[in-house]
């Protein structure tokens, strides 16, 4: 395996585990509050969908970057730079990628039956308890799915990268810069490599999700 | 325990779309039917008693521990610290829930709960279950799972959300004769049961409190109830199967009587006394009250006695249902299917109609 498609998997890889951390509170609050302006946080959470990825990475390299304030921070914490490492294309990925894993998760858990929440309370169970045992695995399906979809978004992403990350082997040369790069200097055989790994991944990925959708739909009907 | 340490006692008032909800009674252990019409508050008042809702003020207390109370020293119990025991409208089974693990849930991690799960689970007929899933069993056995659920915590009190809906009347009594025996040996705890049939009011309760619109209207026996309502909404749910818009014409304090018109027409009906001349009302009257002959009868106490037509004989499953014409106004006697036979009733007959005063409810 190529260094660029091994480094793609790392990201995709902590990006999707950190957006199933970050990702499952956001989405509980906006499954379940019932603030007014709520839709403003869906709205802002849905943005890396319609944003082309260079706005996205343009605003996300100014505030990394060694003048930015996440960068000043990180620098202050860290001693180095954050701009142009794998730890600034995590950061960016997870914002990019945080509508495709925060959307399945508000949708399944507010497909959770409001009747099923309301009798395990009168049972006994805190809030915590009933997300535990009754919300979470009802919404199993979507948190899986929000993972993958993540993963592979993740995996193909190339905007942000290359604003964020630049194109740094074995630090931020992703496979869809590789790609990109290979095709540029008329290397196809490499590139052919790389594109037929990443398209065998997303392929498989996303029938996985599709096929944990359908079962899941005649899964736990009851009535 | 005495019965005042177990008691409810509830004064709620919350905001409804349609009108505001504003009721005040107590619950003795026991079966307390709360009977009313679809929308007219019912589940809301669970809801509040439950704590799945707040209301807008009032007060709620269970056997003197005040659950809920708008006034200081405020008081609002979360649903899940009140040990009330609820079977929500569908029952609300775990679907990813085998049935004992479904019952288990309100136990938590108490030692006993394995000892507690399986003595319920025999105790309400559903042990043979105990492996299967929801989707698995059959309505009345769900109906065992939801209650053994809630009754295996020993709640302090038990609410039913129109639970058996769904089921045939024996399977119904059944289950209630399991709730009923568990209540007696167990804990005696009071039972809310909201329904809106009532056929479940007369085989369930104990007393009953019945609800229009927000308000509760009438309590009492069934029979009290149910017999003899005041309101035509209340006469529609008791199964009064005519009901017509009327005018009292003449009032006879001597007589004890009122003279009613109905529908505008020329039909008089005498009433018990009530109300005052020109007043609009209801009047509902009990197919089953009416008497129908092939002839006049002369001689008879009962002071109203109207000719008609026959216009149509339904046979059902218990009685034959009669359906009369007297001066434009259709009334429905229930006659038996041998009374039919005896008098060799045709569609098109004169006949006669024979009500007592006493069966020609005045209602508003």
């Amino acid at each position: 395996m190529s260094e660029a498609l091994w480094l793609s998997l790392r990201l995709a890889a902590v990006v999707s585990v950190l957006l199933l951390i970050v990702g499952v509170p956001i989405a509980y609050w906006i499954a379940f509050s019932r603030r007014r302006w709520k839709f403003l946080v869906e709205a802002v959470v849905a943005l890396p969908i319609v944003l082309p990825p260079t706005v996205l990475g343009f605003y996300l390299l100014l505030l990394m970057g060694s003048n930015g304030p996440l960068g000043q921070l990180w620098t202050r914490c860290t001693g180095h730079p954050l701009a142009f490492t794998f730890n600034a294309l995590v950061i960016g990925s997870v914002i990019y990628s945080l509508p495709f894993a925060v959307q399945p998760f508000a949708s399944a858990f507010s497909s959770v039956d409001p009747a099923l929440l309301a009798a395990a309370a009168t049972l006994g169970a805190s809030s915590w308890r009933r997300f535990r045992t009754i919300t979470l695995p009802l919404a199993r399906a979507g948190v899986l799915s929000g993972f993958g979809l993540s993963f592979a978004h993740t995996l193909g992403e190339f905007g942000v990268v290359l604003m964020l990350g630049g194109n740094i082997e074995g630090a931020t040369r992703t496979a869809s810069i590789a790609i990109f790069d290979n095709v540029q200097g008329l290397d196809y055989a490499s590139a052919n490599h790389d594109a037929l790994v990443l398209l065998a991944i997303s392929f498989v990925l996303l029938a996985a999700i599709y096929r944990l959708n359908r079962r899941s739909l005649s899964g736990w009907s009851v009535r | 325990m005495t019965i005042d340490a177990r008691r409810l006692t509830a004064e709620i008032k919350y905001p409804l779309s349609q009108f505001a909800l504003d009721v005040k009674f107590d619950a003795e252990p026991g079966v307390t039917v709360l009977f009313g019409s679809s929308g007219a508050g019912k589940t809301t008042v669970l809801n509040c008693l439950a704590g799945l809702a707040k209301p807008e003020s009032g007060e709620i207390s269970l056997g003197g521990t005040k659950l809920f109370a708008s006034a200081p020293p405020y008081v609002n119990v979360p649903v899940h610290r009140r040990n009330v025991g609820y079977l929500l409208q569908g029952l609300a089974l775990f679907p990813h829930m085998t049935v004992s693990q479904n019952v288990a849930y309100g136990l938590a991690d108490r030692a006993d709960a394995l000892q507690s799960v399986s003595e319920i689970l025999e105790r309400f007929r559903i042990a043979h279950l105990a492996g299967r899933y929801p989707r698995e069993i059959s309505g009345g056995e769900r109906q065992r799972v939801a209650l053994a659920r809630a009754l295996v915590r020993l709640p302090r009190l038990l609410l039913l959300d129109e639970p058996m809906s769904a089921l045939d009347l024996p399977t119904k009594q059944h289950i209630m004769d399991d709730l009923h025996e568990w209540n007696q040996g167990t804990r005696h705890i009071p039972i809310i049961y909201v329904t809106h049939d009532q056929t479940e009011v007369y085989s369930l309760a104990e007393r009953v409190l019945a609800m229009e619109r927000g308000k509760i209207v009438a309590e009492g026996t069934p029979a009290e109830v149910l017999y003899a309502p005041r309101t035509a909404a209340m006469a529609q749910l008791a199964g009064f199967e005519n009901i017509f818009n009327a005018e009292v014409i003449e009032t006879h304090a001597d007589l004890g009587t009122a003279t009613c018109r109905i529908n505008d027409s020329g039909l008089r009906l005498e009433c018990p006394l009530s109300g005052r001349a020109g007043e609009r009302v209801k009047i509902g009257i009990r197919a089953g009250d009416i008497l129908l002959s092939k002839q006049q009868i002369e001689g008879v106490s009962a002071r109203n006695r109207l000719g008609g037509e026959l216009v149509a004989l339904h046979e059902g499953a218990e009685f034959v249902e009669a359906h009369v014409n007297c001066s434009g106004v259709t009334f429905i006697a229930h006659i038996t299917r041998g009374a039919m036979r005896e008098l060799a009733l045709q569609p098109d007959h004169p006949v006669w109609l024979i009500l007592k005063t006493h069966s020609c409810l005045i209602l508003r």
